[in-house]
C-alpha cells in the first residue's frame, strides 16, 4: 500500500502494520467502527498596523484522535505524541464506550483512491517569508492611498498546511496535503472632525502564493477602503418588514444559515432542525436550487477527502425549490441508513468530527441583476455581510449586512448603516421572486463555526430578489 | 510534568532564546486534561477524555519581535521553536512601543485564590454521566411538551499554566473547572423551540443541582412555545442577565486598548466622560476567589487587580496591555492575554456591571408595553461607531405582566444611546462566567418585526 507517500507515515515511521494494531485496540471492547485521524499543522501568521510589521509568528502542532462508534455512542481520545504507546493508550480510552466483545479491523488497509482539487506544488507555508511580508506592506499602501480620508490599515496575513492520514476499521486509509492561504485587509475611514467607519475585505483559498497575482493586495486593500469611504454617508437603516435585494457572492451566507446549518444530518436524526422530516417538501420557491460542493478547484471550503477519509462530493440540498437531502457523516449516515455525502469535518485531531457544509451556494437563474434592483420600488439592496447565526430548532437566522444600499423606485440611492436582517429558515426562501443570472462565489475568507469547533468554508449566490424579510434597522 | 518541571522547562526555555540572540524573551506553556459527556435522551451519547499541552514564545531582538509556538515540548522541538520565533524577528519591523513590562510591574497575587478544586479531577466517569442524566430527566420529566433533547453535557477541565519571561519573572498557576448543561427541546403544535440552561464552578461543590439546571432549561424552551412576530415600534427593552451579559461584552470590546489606540472603538478619547446612565458602574477584578476571570496573574507577569472601568456612568479607564499601555502613554491594567504564540493581547477578569436595588420582577412591573429578551443571536455589533442590531426573541410585557413569547425580531440602537439609556439595574448579579450582569432596563429600542 502508499502508505510511503504519506508525509505522516513517513515523518512518524507509522506502518500499515501500527495502523492496524491501534484500530485493533480501538475495537478491543467492541464497537462497530473505528478510525484514526493524524494531523500535522504548521500555521504562519504576519501582521500589519500602524504600517508597520508588528507581529509574525510560526508554529506546528501534531496529534492524534482516536474515534469508536458503538450503536449511537462515540467514543474519542486524542495525544499529542505519535509514539506507539501513547496512541495505544488513546486508543484503550475511546474504546470504554464500547462494551462487547473484541471486533475485528478489516485488513489488509487498502488506500482509497486520489485525486487532487488543490495541486499547489509548494504551499505558501513552505515558502520564504519575504513574499507573504511583502503582501501584507502592498495591503497597507495600497489601502492607505485609496482615499486621504483613511487613516487607520489593518493587514493580516494567514496560512496553513495540513497533513492528515485516516484510517479506518473498515479497512481504507486515505491521506491528504491540504494547503489554505489568506489575506484580510481593515480600513478604518473619517472626515475632518467627524467619527470613524470601517471596511473590511480579503480573500484566499486552497492556492499558492500566485493566487495573489491575480487577487491583489490591492484589490482587497481598495476594497476595504472603499467600503469604509461608502459608510461615511450611510444614513439609518429600515426598521421591519421590506422588500430586500441580495447582490452576488458573499451574501450567499444567507444559505449558509437560512438552510445550510439545517440540513445537517445530526439535528436531523435527532428531529432537532426546522426541517426535520421534510425532505421532498417545497422549502423555496422553484427558483431555488442550492447545492454544497466541496469539489471546487482550489476553494476554501473543498477537500479531497472530508476528515473522515470519505471523497467530498456535489450535493445537492434544495432542488427548484424542493428539499432534497442531508449534510451526512459516518455516524448520521450509518444510523440514518443514508449515503455518506462527504461532510464529515472537524476542526483537528483534539475534535469530535460532525456534519459540516463546504461550499454553499445557490446555482444561477435566468434574471439580468440591474433588472433585478430596477424592479423595487422600494426596498434595501445588501452587498456585503458580516456573520451570520441560526436557531436550529425554530429555524430563525440572522445575517448583518456591513455594506447595503436603500433601493428607491428601482434605483440604489444611499448607503444605510449596519443592519441585521432576520427571517425564518423554511419560510425565508419562499419569497424568492427573482434569481439573477450572475452567480459568484465569495472571495475565500469564510469561517464557520458549530459546537466550539471552526471550519473554512466558501458560499456563493446570485442577485436574488427577496419579497418579504425583516431588516433590524432604527427606523 | 509537575509544575515546576514546566516551570524550569519555560525558564530554560526564556534562557535559549537569550542565548540565541534574544534581549528579551516570553514563554508561555499550558497543559491541560478535558473530560466530557454528552447524553442525549438518557443513553450516553459521547465520552471524550485527553490531555495535551504546547508551549509558545515570543521574543525581542532590540524592538522587533517573533513569535512561534509547538506541541512538541522535546528538547528539539523547543529549540525549533526557539529558532522559528528568532528568524521571525527578523522580518517585523522595529516598533518603538514593543517590549516587556517594567521590572517594577512584575509580580503575582499571593495566596490561594480558589481556582483549582481537586474534587473535579477525584469524579469517576459514571458519575459524571449520572450527573447529565439526571439534569437531562429532570427538564423531559417536567412537562410533556418536552418530548425531544439536543442531550446533556457534564463538562471537566483541569490544566496548569506557566509563564516565564527574560527580566525574572517565572510563575505557574493550576486551574480547574467543571460544568454542567441541558438543550431540551419542547414543542406544541407546529412550534418547536430550544434553550439551554447550564451550571459552572472550579469544584463540584459550586455546581447547582442537577434536577435544578434540568428544570430552568425546560421552562426556558416552554415559555418560547408559540412564539410571534410582533410589529415593528420603539419600546422599553429589558436585557435578563444572560443577554445583559453580551451587553458587557460589547462594552469590552469598546474599553480594549487596541481599538481604542487605533480610533476604533466608539470610547476612544472618551475618558472622564459620561459615556453611561449614572446606574452604570462596571468593574473588571482578578482578584476575586474562585471565579472564572480570576488569575494571580496576566500573561505578561503582571499581578491581577481591580479597575474600575465605568463609575456612576463615567468613563474612568480602559483595559490595557503593556504594549497598549505605552501607545497611550498610560499604565497597564494588568489586562494581557494571549493564546501561546503572538504579541499579547487584552482580556478581562471578572468583567462585571455593579448590581442595582431593584429586583427582576420589580422592574418586569414597571413597564407597560415592552420587550424582555432572552436570547440574542448574530453579530450586528459595530464596535466602531456603537451601531447595534442583533435578532432577538423574548416575552412581551404588558402592564408589568409576562404576556407572550416573541421571536424573529430584531433589537437595533446605539450603544452610545443604549448606555445612557439604562434606567434600572436589577440586584440579580451572579458570576456564571467571567462577564456578569444583573436584569437591565434600557429606556427605548427599536423593535423591528412586521
Amino acid at each position: 500500500m502508499g502508505l510511503s507517500q504519506s508525509f505522516l507515515a513517513e515523518k512518524f515511521n507509522i506502518t500499515a502494520r501500527d495502523l492496524e494494531r491501534y484500530l485493533g485496540e480501538a475495537l478491543s471492547r467492541g464497537g462497530q467502527y473505528a478510525d484514526l485521524y493524524f494531523e500535522y499543522l504548521s500555521t504562519s501568521l504576519i501582521s500589519m498596523d500602524d504600517s508597520i510589521v508588528k507581529s509574525a509568528s510560526q508554529g506546528v502542532s501534531v496529534g492524534v484522535g482516536v474515534r469508536v462508534i458503538d450503536g449511537e455512542r462515540t467514543g474519542y481520545a486524542y495525544s499529542d505524541d505519535l509514539s506507539p504507546e501513547a496512541v495505544l493508550k488513546a486508543a484503550r480510552v475511546a474504546a470504554c464506550i464500547a462494551a462487547g466483545p473484541a471486533q475485528v479491523v478489516k485488513t489488509p488497509l487498502e488506500e482509497a483512491a486520489r485525486r487532487n482539487l488543490y495541486p499547489v506544488l509548494t504551499a505558501p507555508t513552505e515558502t520564504g517569508f519575504d513574499v507573504r511580508v511583502d503582501l501584507v506592506k502592498r495591503a497597507d499602501l495600497a489601502a492607505r492611498g485609496y482615499d486621504p480620508r483613511i487613516f487607520q490599515v489593518q493587514a493580516y496575513y494567514a496560512d496553513s498546511l495540513r497533513h492528515v492520514l485516516v484510517a479506518t476499521s473498515e479497512g481504507s486509509v486515505s491521506h491528504d496535503r491540504q494547503p489554505m492561504t489568506r489575506l484580510n485587509v481593515a480600513a478604518l475611514a473619517r472626515e475632518k472632525g467627524g467619527p470613524p467607519q470601517h471596511g473590511r475585505a480579503g480573500g484566499g483559498g486552497r492556492v499558492g502564493l500566485e493566487f495573489f497575482d491575480r487577487k491583489t493586495p490591492e484589490h482587497f486593500a481598495r476594497e476595504a477602503a472603499r467600503q469604509a469611504i461608502v459608510q461615511l454617508g450611510a444614513g439609518e437603516a429600515p426598521a421591519g418588514e421590506t422588500t430586500v435585494v441580495l447582490g452576488p457572492g458573499w451574501p450567499g451566507i444567507l444559505l449558509h444559515e437560512a438552510v445550510g446549518h439545517g440540513l445537517e444530518a445530526d439535528f436531523n436524526r435527532k428531529g432537532t432542525s426546522a426541517f426535520s422530516g421534510r425532505v421532498g417538501e417545497q422549502v423555496a420557491s422553484p427558483l431555488c436550487t442550492v447545492v454544497d460542493d466541496g469539489t471546487i478547484r482550489n476553494r476554501r471550503g473543498s477537500l479531497n477527502v472530508d476528515d473522515e477519509g470519505t471523497p467530498t462530493q456535489r450535493n445537492v440540498l434544495i432542488e427548484n425549490g424542493v428539499l432534497r437531502g442531508y449534510l451526512q457523516d459516518r455516524l448520521s449516515s450509518r444510523i440514518m441508513q443514508g449515503a455518506r455525502t462527504g461532510n464529515g469535518r472537524r476542526e483537528g485531531y483534539q475534535h469530535i468530527p460532525m456534519p459540516r457544509m463546504t461550499n454553499t451556494f445557490m446555482l444561477a437563474g435566468e434574471s439580468d441583476p440591474e433588472e433585478i434592483i430596477r424592479s423595487v420600488s422600494k426596498g434595501l439592496y445588501c452587498a456585503n455581510f458580516g456573520g451570520g447565526q441560526v436557531d436550529i430548532t425554530n429555524g430563525n437566522f440572522v445575517f448583518s449586512a456591513s455594506e447595503s444600499y436603500l433601493i428607491e423606485d428601482g434605483k440604489l440611492t444611499r448607503p444605510v448603516r449596519n443592519a441585521s436582517l432576520i427571517g425564518n429558515g423554511p419560510e425565508a426562501l419562499r419569497y424568492v421572486s427573482m434569481v439573477g443570472r450572475d452567480l459568484q462565489l465569495d472571495e475565500g475568507i469564510g469561517m464557520c463555526g458549530k459546537d466550539g469547533q471552526s471550519v473554512p468554508v466558501g458560499v456563493g449566490i446570485p442577485t436574488i430578489r427577496i419579497d418579504r424579510m425583516t431588516v433590524g434597522g432604527t427606523r | 510534568m509537575s509544575g515546576d518541571e514546566l516551570a524550569a522547562l519555560a525558564v530554560r526555555t526564556v534562557e535559549q532564546a537569550v542565548q540565541g540572540g534574544a534581549t528579551g524573551a516570553e514563554v508561555t506553556i499550558s497543559e491541560g486534561d478535558e473530560f466530557t459527556t454528552t447524553v442525549r435522551m438518557q443513553q450516553v451519547e459521547t465520552l471524550k477524555e485527553a490531555g495535551s499541552r504546547a508551549a509558545g514564545i515570543r521574543i525581542l531582538i532590540g524592538r522587533r519581535t517573533g513569535s512561534a509556538y509547538t506541541s512538541d515540548l522535546t528538547g528539539e522541538g523547543i529549540r525549533r521553536m526557539v529558532a522559528s520565533a528568532i528568524e521571525l524577528a527578523g522580518i517585523t519591523t522595529d516598533d518603538p512601543f514593543a517590549g516587556l513590562p517594567e521590572p517594577a510591574e512584575l509580580g503575582r497575587i499571593e495566596g490561594d485564590l480558589g481556582l483549582y478544586c481537586a474534587d473535579v479531577e477525584r469524579l469517576a466517569p459514571a458519575e459524571k454521566i449520572e450527573m447529565a442524566q439526571r439534569a437531562e430527566q429532570a427538564a423531559l420529566g417536567l412537562d410533556a411538551r418536552i418530548s425531544n433533547s439536543e442531550g446533556a453535557s457534564f463538562d471537566t477541565y483541569t490544566g496548569r499554566r506557566v509563564f516565564a519571561n527574560s527580566l525574572g519573572f517565572v510563575g505557574e498557576y493550576r486551574a480547574s473547572y467543571c460544568s454542567l448543561s441541558v438543550s431540551p427541546v419542547a414543542r406544541e403544535g407546529g412550534s418547536m423551540e430550544r434553550d439551554y440552561w447550564f451550571s459552572a464552578a472550579r469544584g463540584l461543590s459550586g455546581l447547582e443541582p442537577p434536577e435544578t439546571v434540568g428544570r430552568k432549561a425546560a421552562e426556558r424552551a416552554l415559555r418560547r412555545l408559540g412564539a410571534v412576530k410582533v410589529d415593528t415600534q420603539r419600546v422599553p427593552v429589558i436585557f435578563e442577565p444572560r443577554t445583559a451579559r453580551s451587553l458587557l461584552e460589547n462594552l469590552f470590546e469598546a474599553v480594549h486598548g487596541e481599538s481604542v489606540y487605533r480610533q476604533a472603538s466608539f470610547l476612544a478619547g472618551r475618558l472622564g466622560q459620561k459615556v453611561a446612565s449614572e446606574a452604570f458602574t462596571v468593574v473588571d477584578d482578578a482578584t476575586l476567589p474562585g471565579l472564572f476571570g480570576t488569575s494571580p496573574f496576566d500573561d505578561e507577569g503582571v499581578p491581577g487587580r481591580r479597575t474600575v472601568v465605568v463609575e456612576n456612568g463615567v468613563l474612568k479607564s480602559y483595559l490595557l496591555n503593556t504594549y497598549t499601555a505605552r501607545k497611550l502613554g498610560m499604565k497597564t491594567t494588568g489586562s494581557a492575554s494571549r493564546g501561546l504564540a503572538g504579541n499579547a493581547g487584552i482580556g478581562h477578569g471578572n468583567f462585571f456591571l455593579e448590581k442595582g436595588s431593584r429586583t427582576p420582577e420589580q422592574i418586569v412591573a414597571s413597564v407597560a408595553n415592552g420587550f424582555y429578551v432572552t436570547e440574542l443571536i448574530g453579530f450586528g455589533v459595530n464596535i466602531v461607531t456603537g451601531d447595534y442590531s442583533r435578532g432577538a426573541a423574548g416575552m412581551w410585557i404588558r402592564d408589568g405582566k409576562p404576556a407572550f413569547p416573541v421571536s424573529e425580531v430584531t433589537i437595533a440602537g446605539n450603544l452610545n444611546e443604549m448606555l445612557e439609556g439604562i434606567e434600572q439595574v436589577g440586584s440579580d448579579l451572579e458570576f456564571r462566567g467571567a462577564t456578569a450582569a444583573p436584569t437591565l432596563l434600557i429606556r427605548e429600542m427599536t423593535v423591528g418585526g412586521k
